[in-house]
């Protein structure tokens, strides 16, 4: 099983990523370059944080087009599992494979802090391995993290079970204190309706060792990519 | 020419800059300021008129999000051109 890291220009969490799977995990894991044109080679695809090409226009609105996506579009498809972190939520966003939009957050703040989410479904790939209600530790760090959608997408999200986390205070509430950008229903990250493609605003890359404040991030990518070794072997 | 595209939150998605400007101007001693919203132009120059539904279709791909965006065409001197 191998996992691939995408680089776009402007990544920066590309080396978090790789890692986190490769040290944290001790999974197979290579970067992949924007401007290749097929992932066969992989079981599954990270699209790190960052702020790919500036970030110029919209946040992802131009990764979006690198010609990688097309075959992560393609790959989607066929049931590979595909989490999007931060920048990459973002482009997953633009791209399609995730319904609604990450804007300015409501502060207008950059917020870079450590907050819980709560593990909302046990039916997504980086959650199997959990259980509903558990509450985990990550960093966020972002300026346009606010996840917004219209009304009609937002009830399918909770009635088709798309939401996979949501930010939550310490006791473990989905409260004003506890979300750090606006985001709508505190949703920190969702799921397509096939539940292969995961959006998550946290970093589990930046939580994957006790010396990091946090190794709760590891409990995510495994589950992420461990279904993917179940599923190819 | 010079085609301008006008991109602007839409009126249903909470602006948070346009809440910061809003507050901003009404701290310089402005009266009347209802609410202010904030989106973004861009300036394309161009040899001729680009085909229409192409550059619609650049319009909603590229330079929107019509999740939370819309977008006005101006071609130069006779205003608007396009609505969405």
């Amino acid at each position: 099983m191998k996992i691939g890291v995408v680089q776009f220009p402007g990544s920066n969490c590309d080396q978090d990523c790789l890692r986190a799977l490769t040290d944290g995990l001790e999974f197979e894991a290579d970067y992949l370059w924007h401007k290749e044109t097929s992932v066969v080679a992989y079981d599954g695809i990270i699209l790190p944080g960052g702020f790919s090409y500036g970030d110029y226009l919209r946040c992802g609105a131009i990764a979006r087009f690198s010609p990688i996506m097309r075959a992560v579009v393609a790959a989607a498809r066929d049931g590979m599992p595909i989490l999007g972190i931060c920048n990459g939520f973002q482009i997953l966003c633009e791209v399609g494979l995730l319904p609604g939009a990450l804007i300015r957050n409501q502060s207008l703040l950059f917020v870079c802090q450590p907050v819980w989410i709560r593990v909302e479904t046990s039916e997504a790939p980086c959650t199997r391995m959990l259980k509903r209600g558990h509450k985990l530790r990550l960093p966020v760090a972002h300026g346009e993290g606010a996840y917004i959608a219209d009304e009609k997408t937002l009830s399918g999200l909770e009635t088709n079970d798309q939401v996979v986390f949501r930010y939550v205070d310490s006791n473990g509430d989905p409260t004003p204190a506890g979300n750090p950008n606006g985001s709508l229903c505190n949703i920190a990250g969702i799921c397509n309706r096939q539940r292969n493609v995961v959006g998550m605003m946290p970093h589990p890359d930046r939580a994957w060792e006790a010396r990091l404040g946090s190794e709760d991030g590891l409990l995510l990518l495994r589950s992420m990519f461990r279904s993917a070794l179940v599923a190819t072997a | 020419m010079k085609l301008q595209v006008i991109v602007m939150p839409k009126k249903t998605v909470l602006d948070p800059q346009g809440v910061a400007v809003r507050n901003a101007i009404r701290e310089l001693g402005l009266d009347g300021i209802g609410s202010v919203r904030v989106g973004k132009m861009v300036e394309i120059e161009t040899d001729s008129l680009p085909d229409r539904s192409q550059l619609e279709q650049i319009c909603q791909d590229l330079l929107s999000n019509p999740v939370v965006e819309d977008y006005e065409i101006c071609l130069p001197g006779s205003g608007e051109m396009t609505h969405t």
